[in-house]
């Protein structure tokens, strides 16, 4: 068993269970926290695939900042203690039906289908051809991804302000 | 060795959590907690796939040994995720000051 391979079940594992936490958790704060260690073991499986780019914008978009806006959201759309301690929730056989009946799907697709591998692994930074990338190929999208963030953030910012006249 | 196969196991793993958390939750930020795990999901198999499969295609001034358009790919759906959470909380937010509550089931004032 290759060191890859050792590396690779343990992250597994902690996204997988803290994604189980974050699922079945009694207490939304506890979810919210469990969401925190399975965005961070994400960003290990990026560096495991050579993605340091990515493992870097996951640590800092996902784990410092959606994380702790979906805190501010619990913490600020509570009435009580017990509310965050005892959150409602739905019957387990619906979420159990659920996921099982789509992990069923995707396994069968999974065992099923066949992608023209390549052999040989990759190594070296791919933040400079990234940053290529974006700027020639990827350029508009890019340009429009940023108007999006900026057109959501300002939006977003209209929806909670203040109302004078109610 | 690690192949393709075992990200795409965990990716699968992880966004059937993700599509049971949405079913599961009545509280509006944990449905939002749901969303972030299955876009992470596909986030996975995008960055999975293009280290993989084989699809080299050149590009001009670098010499790039691998096709990174999968992680590009992931980049915008970071980007649109941000986007995403931060006007769910606020319509959250706005949920919560006129009804008293996020529970999902609450708001139904729209009903037909």
């Amino acid at each position: 068993m290759s060191g890859e391979l050792v590396v690779f079940w343990c992250l597994a594992t902690l996204v997988v269970l803290s994604a189980a936490t974050a699922a079945f958790a009694r207490s939304i704060v506890n979810a919210a926290y469990a969401l925190f260690f399975s965005l961070l073991g994400i960003a290990g499986v990026y560096a495991l695939l050579g993605a340091d780019f990515l493992a870097v914008s996951q640590v800092v978009i996902y784990v410092g900042g959606i994380v702790v806006l979906v805190l501010f959201g619990i913490l600020l759309t509570n009435r009580s203690l017990e509310e965050l301690l005892q959150s409602k929730r739905r019957s387990q056989w619906l979420a159990l039906v659920v996921g099982g009946g789509i992990l069923a799907v995707q396994l069968a697709v999974l065992i099923g289908a066949i992608w023209p591998l390549r052999p040989e692994t990759p190594a070296g930074s791919t933040t400079a051809p990234l940053g290529v990338l974006l700027l020639q190929k990827y350029v508009i999208p890019f340009e429009f991804a940023s108007l999006t963030l900026l057109v959501a953030l300002i939006g977003a910012s209209y929806l909670v302000r203040r109302r004078e006249r109610d | 060795m690690v192949t393709l196969y075992h990200y795409l196991l965990l990716s699968s793993v992880v966004f059937a959590l993700g599509a049971a958390t949405v079913v599961f939750r009545k509280n509006a930020v944990g449905v939002l907690v749901g969303v972030e795990l299955i876009l992470n999901a596909a986030n996975i198999n995008f960055v999975a796939f293009s280290r993989y499969t084989e699809h080299v295609m050149p590009l001009a001034g670098v010499s790039q040994p691998v096709a990174l358009d999968g992680q590009v790919f992931a980049i915008f759906v970071m980007i649109l995720a941000a986007c995403e959470a931060a006007i769910a909380l606020a319509i959250i937010i706005n949920i919560f000051n006129r009804f008293g509550s996020i529970d999902v089931d609450e708001p139904s004032s729209l009903r037909g």
